[in-house]
This record gives C-alpha cells, structure tokens and sequence, in this order.
C-alpha cells in the first residue's frame, strides 16, 4: 500500500484551490468585458448586434417555452396536490392557494425555469464554444479583429437577461393557472374566485422577487457555460465532459444563489 | 509600394514555463515577397506564427507588422491592423454554424458599412477567384478538406489584405490538389501584391512557391536566404531535413536515465495560459 504523502496532498489541495480561484477571476472579467461591450461596443467599433441577440433570444426563450409550459404545468399541479393533502391534517384546505402562490411566483418558476434553461442553453453555449475553441474558430475571429467576447458571449448575455424573466413570467401564470384549475375542482370553487384571492395575495413585491432571480439566474448559466467551453482542451472527449461539467455547475450556481439572494432578501 | 517591410522580427524570445521555444529570431519580409517558414515538428513554428499574429506575447524582442509595433499597440489600432492582414489558419476554421458565403461576408460585415448587394459581389468575386464559385451557399461540413483550405483562403482575402499568413496550407491534402493551392498562392501574390508568410514542412511546395525560406530548428533561425542559397546550403542539419535524413541524437548519458527514472521536467504552465483573454 502506498503511504499517503502529506506534502503532495497539500499541494494538490492548493492548485486545486488555486485553479478554482482562477476560473472565478476568469468568469468576472468575462462578465466584465461583456457588459462592457453592450454599453460601449458601438464607440469602440465593436457593436453587440441586435440581430445576433434576437437569434440567441429566439433559441434560449421561444425554442424553451413547450418545455417550460409542461414543467410549470407540472408544478402548479404537484403544488395544489401537496398544499390540499398537507392542509388538511389542520382542515385548513381553503389556505391553499396562498401557499401555492408565494411558492410557484416566488421560487418555484424561477427555479425550474434556470434549471431548464441551464440544462438547454447553457449546455449548448459550453459545446458550441469549447468546438470553437478547438477548431481555432476563436483565433480566427481575433486575427479578424473580432473581439470573440462581443461576438460570442454579449449576445447570449443580452439575451438571457431580457429572456429568463420573461420565460419565468410564462411560467408563473402557467403554474398558477394548472394550481387553480385542480384547486377549484377539487375545493368546488370557481377559477374566478380563485383568481380573485390569488391577486389579492399576491404582491408585485413577490413578483418582482421572483424576475429579478432570474435575471441573475440568467446571467450565470451564461457565464458558467462560456467559462467551461472556453476551458476546453483535448478534442471532443474534452467539449463532452465539460458541457457536462457546465450543466452541473450552473444548476448548482442556480440554488446557491437562491439560497443567498432570499436570505439577504427576506432580512 | 512603400518599403517599409511588411513584417520585421527583431530579437524574439518567448517561453513556455521554463522551456525556451524561440530563441532570438529576427526575420524580416519585404513587400510583395512570398517568405515560407520551414522546420520539423517542435521547431517552434507554429509558435512563432502565433507571435506574428498577436495572440501570444512574447517575453521578449519587438515585432513590427507593416510597419507598426504590434505589443505596443492600442485595441483599436490593433484592430485596424488586422484588418490589412488575412490568416488562412491550417483546418480553415471555417465558422461551422454559417455557410461558406456567410463566412466569407462576415470581416465585410464587420468591419465595413457596405450593403448587402456589394457584400455579396465581394463576397462571389473572392469565391472566384479560389475556383469556388456556386459553392456560397454550402456549409462547412459539406466542403472537402482541399475545399475547405480554398474557402479559409477566400475570408482571408476578403479585405484585400496587404499581408497574408498561411499555416500548413498542405497538410492533409493530397499531392494534387496541394499543387494547386500552391498555385493558388502564387496567382494571389502576382494578381493582389500582398506578402504570403506561409508555415510549412512541405518541402516541394516550399521549393514551389518561396521567394526566400526561413528554416527554423529548435527555436533557432538556422538559415535565412532564397531557395537556391538554401538548395546548395553546406549546413548539415539543413541537407538532413531537404534529404529527409533522421538526425542521430547525441546521447547524453545523465538526461537518459533521468528521463527513464521518471523525473518531472517543469512544464506546468501551460501556452494556454499567456493568452490574451478568451
């Protein structure tokens, strides 16, 4: 049996550390220099299209919503379900909807909406860069005095931002809508009366908390994928593993920042 | 045509992690001269190609294209220079997700305001004149490997570059349609006037198409001079490589069995990681 060398496990642990804390700094100036270009591109004759952003906006956001609407579907259903069989151990089953409303509008859509776009695009973004990457498609766009930030991660950028809430507003009134119609079967109420005390529940405070989540939620799929796929070495071995190691991060990235956005939220 | 030379290299050394690949290079190439960089594999190459297209810095010398420094360069005047200049890189690297007429358009579109119609004239007239015409609306994947150097050729011209790079234009292919790259590479340089910097190992498409040839062995200029000066070279390591002779190593004892004991050399930091941004 080998003995195990402390020295060598120390520095394992160290590069390891240090490799993570590099690909971070990496991931910051990427966003950094994309936001950079969508402010100042047209000055410094590097314009973001609007035609490139509305080809990646149709691909994360139109190209998504069958998927998104099943799933949220799904949820609202699961929720409705959950929130009557819970209630009633108290008979307090006409409590339902404001459980089903803070939780589908608050974290429920934008959650399975990143989690969904993470999974579509951000694993797509990984793949399409790391084989632009190993075809010197990257190169050639910088010897062609293409800045390949602009050209390649502003317009995803862009169009996440402005797509992810938009696909988790679809996504609320799907759940919601799924949650009331098995609500006001299952209670013998009307899906007006349903709609009634959903709106009168809700706060644009909670919607808005919701939206802005997953504009964040957004920007780090986008990031985590441009990261992997520009860390691309070793061929098409190499793009698989790390378009898988894009989908694992960005899900994760997803409900930690969750986690720490409703903790400094609800404070 | 002025005579400020089109690249000039002065004293470039560069490394990667502790290994010293290029070792006080200075070359220079005068306007309208087709120059070919010759060496074996890990003679430092394609490295050196990547220093003269500025995505490697190097650790240190100067290198000048047409006339401007281009480590001391502002991202904008960067930018207006690699716009006279076309890169023809070895697998093409034609954009996979546009088609060959789209790829070719796309420095137009970039970086000009022309319209649509002229874009596509340009764009038609440069596919000409790679003997592709008709092929614009194909995608790269379809294209076969001589094809795709032609079409990597045609986005390279595009801006009626004043310098071009070609890195291997013939590796892959077969000897016939290599030929007719070479004369490819001839016809540009005779019709448009631009410098041809072409890297290679191929010695009869060197022997073909070079005005002069820079050969290049461990990092070392070895010889600099026109075809003929390096045909009738008294250099051994040169009449080893035209004849194709292997060299007999000399054997160093101690580096032998360190080499068999397993020692690490240093080679932790990767070339990856002196690349300007992404």
């Amino acid at each position: 049996m080998p003995t195990p060398n402390p020295s060598a496990l120390l520095e394992r642990l160290g590069r390891a550390a240090a490799r993570g804390l590099s690909e971070f700094g990496f991931a910051a100036t990427l966003l950094g220099q994309s936001l950079y270009w969508l402010v100042l591109g047209h000055w410094r004759r590097q314009p973001v299209r609007a035609a490139s952003v509305a080809a990646q906006a149709m691909d994360i956001g139109i190209a998504a919503l069958p998927i998104i609407t099943v799933l949220s579907t799904t949820i609202g259903l699961m929720l409705a379900i959950q929130g009557i069989y819970t209630l009633k151990t108290f008979g307090a089953e006409s409590r339902v909807t404001l459980g089903v409303a803070l939780s589908v509008v608050r974290e429920f859509a934008p959650l399975i909406t990143g989690i969904l776009v993470a999974g579509r695009s951000g694993s797509a973004l990984a793949a399409r860069l790391g084989t632009m990457r190993i075809n010197q498609e990257i190169d050639s766009l910088t010897v062609m005095g293409i800045n390949p930030v602009r050209f390649l991660v502003a317009p995803p950028l862009a169009a996440m931002m402005i797509l992810m809430p938009l696909l988790t507003l679809w996504a609320d009134l799907v759940g919601l809508f799924a949650a009331g119609l098995y609500i006001s079967i299952e209670l013998q109420g009307t899906m007006a009366g349903y709609a009634d005390e959903v709106l009168s529940l809700l706060k644009l405070n909670d919607l808005l908390h919701g939206l802005a989540k997953s504009a964040i939620f957004g920007v780090l799929v986008t990031i985590v994928g441009v990261v992997n796929g520009a860390s691309v070495s070793g061929g098409a071995e190499g793009v698989g593993r790390m378009t898988t190691r894009s989908v694992v991060h960005a899900i994760s990235a997803i409900v930690i920042t969750d986690m720490i956005f409703v903790f400094l939220v609800t404070r | 045509m002025s005579e400020t030379p089109s690249v000039e290299v002065i004293d470039l050394n560069t490394h990667y992690g502790d290994r010293q690949v290029l070792k006080n290079v200075s070359l220079t190439v005068k306007p309208g001269e087709i120059f070919v960089i010759m060496g074996g594999s890990g003679s430092g190459k394609t490295t050196l190609l990547n220093h003269l297209l500025g995505l490697l810095r190097p650790s240190s010398g100067t290198i000048r294209i047409l006339g401007q420094e281009i480590n001391a360069l502002s991202a904008l005047e960067m930018q207006d220079l690699r716009t006279r200049m076309g890169v023809a890189f070895q697998s093409g690297a034609l954009f996979s997700s546009m088609s060959v007429g789209d790829n070719i358009a796309l420095p137009l579109r970039e970086h000009t305001n022309l319209d649509e119609t002229t874009i596509g004239i340009v764009t038609r007239l440069k596919l000409e004149v790679v003997s592709l015409a008709g092929f614009e609306y194909l995608m790269p994947s379809e294209l076969s490997g001589g094809m795709i150097k032609r079409a990597a050729f045609a986005r390279a011209i595009v801006m009626d570059p004043r310098l071009l790079f070609c890195d291997e234009p013939s590796a892959g292919l077969d000897p016939v349609v290599a030929s007719s790259i070479d004369d490819l590479i001839l016809r540009l340089r005779d019709a448009m006037g631009m410098s041809i910097i072409v890297v290679t190992h191929d010695l009869d498409s060197t022997f073909k198409i070079a005005d002069r040839i820079c050969v290049l062995d461990k990092g070392e200029v070895l010889a600099l001079d026109t075809v003929d000066a390096i045909r009738n070279s008294p250099n051994e390591r040169i009449q080893n490589l035209l004849n194709r002779r292997t060299e007999e190593a000399e054997i160093d004892p101690d580096a032998y069995l360190r080499r068999l004991l397993g020692e690490k050399e240093k080679l932790r930091d990767k070339p990856e990681s002196r690349r300007n941004g992404l």
